[in-house]
């Protein structure tokens, strides 16, 4: 049973679960084979190859607004996209997400639309408003300190007996955090519907993973407060898929966290202020392009007649536009001056009021 | 029924009981406030009465009782959590100041962390390092945070009902020194004492004395000693948002000002407080602004702590000075 996959899987004995290696085979393991639940069809496989392009179409955007000037620093998923788009279709709607930075992909396809992600990069705080029917946490900036709130979360979906779980996102360089471990004890002592996932893309800016612990696997780090923990090929997504659905039907089961190691590549730089080149080694990328989440789907699907160069040329065809019109729509919102005050508190304290009146009286006159 | 006499240390074990009474969302979470009652017994028989599902031990750290408290107050509870000890609040100051306070502004509206810090603070009991200090600094600056500061029993649990039920989070702190020095009448019934509301403690006409948490005991017991002058004693209660329009009344009709405070003197609400005066009402003062303050320097330790936290003999020569 897919249960199993947590001691079948165990990171201490050196296993990294994978179901579609990078030429798009599927594993033949009888052991892998049947932990592949029945919903993972080609049709599924193809709609989440869609969005994964979307994402990544959406993601080399942002970065072209930032470099011309549209756009504040911007963090780029590219290469994890396979580890977003896992994630997310193992969520339901009703599940809150609880980003870092480097979320873009899981973030849109959780429901909060692309524009809002824009609006946000681009220096507004009204990005991290989402639709009402998405719980979605502001992005935090702040490495490593969100994840006790997904453990906060997940303690009160299951003080209310509800079915709903936490799931939150960090990478490699968070785990040296004091908090990882305060939320990592803490999910292991009151067993909250929580479900850890790190996305290991080696790198922290400039400071390659071996630095950040000598553990041999962040995955193993669980087993130390007592909860399981599974390393993923993190650009698999179909591996992704399994071990997170295992991992937040578990929660949901109120059977407590999970921690996640998503296996993967920061393909680009840290965010547009950086350049990857000073410090890493462009063999060390060579070797991880083929790894690429995008080129194993093509494979596999094109392997089923599902993926040809013409369906992937009318998809970016309508992507493109589709993005073009984001763009102009996340451009035009304006931003409101009194924001800046307004939700400091539920209710202005008086001495805010005599300064927001100052402030506005200022751009009155300024304008 | 007859209202009981109460010492800090009951009155906010009577507010926390009965308004947990009142609202199930309520939840007591913190090193030791299970089954110990807390270190100084604030949280006493709670659990007995509530059960462990709303009144239960942490594992020991501080960032991790704050950031669990902010993911569920984000979820709809109202987490009244315990700092063991003032200089333990920093271990979770980086969540309050990046998360609590700013959850609000930061999802514009739509996620709020209605939840209460309840912070045992200053010296006074001869305590180990770290046991002694005066945080208020540090957490009015932060925009996000109201904090409050009761001195007396009937005040503990008033501001501490509307610190509860204030939809920001809040910082709450507790005296040591007179969590049983002083037995005040409290009323078994439901009141609050609003957030941002100062207290005249005495009314007067010569001068207006400003203190807050342990000072202000200190403060009376020189004003006793002193009944020749008309002094307006000032509770300031609430340190932020503090009360601007009783400062300035005060200050008014006064025109003498005196400030006192147990944390470092640079920087701290003392200072705020005489540039208010300064900016809204220079020309009311008849004499320059006097404060008392600890000096800048590290809480010593327990054998010299008396020599660093103002003393009564500090705070007649300030009313003195300013008398001029």
């Amino acid at each position: 049973m897919t249960q199993d996959i947590f001691s079948q899987f165990n990171p201490l004995e050196g296993k990294r679960f994978q179901v579609m290696d990078e030429n798009g085979n599927i594993s033949t393991d009888p052991t892998v084979a049947a932990l592949r639940p029945a919903e993972v069809t080609d049709d599924f496989i193809k709609q989440a190859y869609e969005k994964m392009l979307f994402m990544k179409m959406a993601d080399q955007k942002a970065n072209n607004l930032q470099r011309t000037g549209r756009m504040g620093t911007y963090a780029s998923i590219r290469g994890q996209e396979a580890t977003q788009a896992g994630t997310a279709l193992a969520m339901q709607r009703t599940d809150w997400l609880v980003p870092a930075f480097r979320e873009l992909g899981v973030m849109w396809m959780h429901g909060v639309p692309m524009e809002n992600m824009y609006v946000y990069w681009m220096g507004n705080e009204i990005g991290s408003l989402p639709p009402p029917d998405v719980n979605c946490i502001p992005i935090s900036i702040a490495v490593g300190s969100q994840m006790l709130h997904a453990v906060g979360l997940g303690m009160g979906m299951k003080k209310k007996k509800e079915t709903k779980v936490a799931v939150t996102f960090f990478g490699d360089g968070a785990t040296s955090e004091g908090d990882f471990h305060e939320a990592m004890n803490c999910a292991g002592v009151f067993q909250p519907n929580t479900v850890f996932i790190c996305q290991n893309n080696q790198w922290a800016i400039s400071v390659p993973r071996s630095y950040q612990t000598k553990s041999v696997t962040i995955a193993q780090k669980a087993q130390a407060y007592g909860i399981p923990g599974i390393q993923v090929d993190g650009n698999d997504l179909i591996a992704m898929y399994v071990a997170t659905k295992t991992a937040i039907d578990r929660a949901r089961r109120g059977e407590g966290a999970t921690l996640i190691e998503a296996y993967t590549y920061r393909l680009g730089d840290h965010t547009t202020s950086d350049d990857a080149k000073k410090y890493r080694d462009p063999a060390e990328v060579e070797l991880w392009k083929p790894k690429d989440p995008m080129i194993r789907l093509q494979k596999y699907l094109a392997a089923r007649n599902l993926w040809s160069q013409a369906y992937e040329d009318e998809l970016v065809a309508r992507y493109e536009k589709e993005i073009d019109v984001i763009v102009e729509k996340s451009q035009s919102v304006q931003y409101n001056p009194a924001d800046i005050f307004d939700y400091t508190y539920a209710q202005l304290t008086p001495h805010l009021i005599e300064q927001r009146t100052e402030f506005l009286t200022r751009l009155e006159i300024q304008s | 029924m007859e209202n009981p006499k109460l010492n800090i240390v009951e009155a906010v074990n009577l507010a926390l009981k009965q308004e947990m009474e009142r609202d199930p969302s309520i939840l007591i979470f913190g090193e030791d406030v299970g089954k110990d009652g807390g270190v100084f017994r604030v949280t006493d028989k709670l659990q007995d009465q509530f059960g462990e599902g709303r009144v239960f031990d942490s594992p020991l750290g501080e960032s991790g009782i704050a950031g669990m408290a902010i993911g569920l107050a984000m979820y709809g509870f109202k987490p009244v959590v315990e700092v063991q000890f003032d200089g333990f609040y920093q271990q979770m100051l980086d969540q309050m100041l990046q998360h609590a306070a700013r959850m609000r502004n930061r999802s514009r509206g739509r996620y709020s962390v209605p939840m209460v810090v309840r912070v045992p603070s200053g010296g006074g009991i001869k305590a180990l390092e770290h046991h002694s200090e005066s945080i208020e600094t540090y957490v009015a600056h932060t925009p996000g945070l109201k904090v409050v500061y009761p001195s007396t029993p009937y005040d503990a649990k008033g501001l501490l009902l509307a610190a509860i039920r204030d939809p920001d989070p809040v910082i709450f702190m507790e005296p040591k020194r007179l969590y049983r020095a002083i037995k005040q009448e409290v009323p078994l019934e439901d009141y609050i004492v609003p957030i941002g509301v100062a207290n005249v403690l005495q009314e007067g006409t010569d001068l207006t004395v400003i203190a807050w948490g342990g000072m202000v005991r200190e403060v009376q017991k020189v004003i006793a000693t002193l009944p020749h002058l008309s002094i307006e004693l000032i509770d300031l209660r609430t340190i932020s948002p503090f009360d601007e329009p009783a400062i300035l009344a005060s200050v008014q009709k006064t025109g003498r000002l005196v400030i006192i405070q147990e944390a470092p003197k640079m920087f701290g609400p003392g200072s705020e407080i005489a540039a208010l005066v300064a900016e809204k009402a220079l020309y009311s003062l008849k004499a320059p602004i006097q404060r008392v303050a600890a000096p800048d320097i590290t809480v010593p330790y327990l054998k010299a702590e008396h020599w660093y936290i103002p003393d009564v003999f500090q705070i007649e020569q300030a009313i003195q000075a300013a008398m001029v």
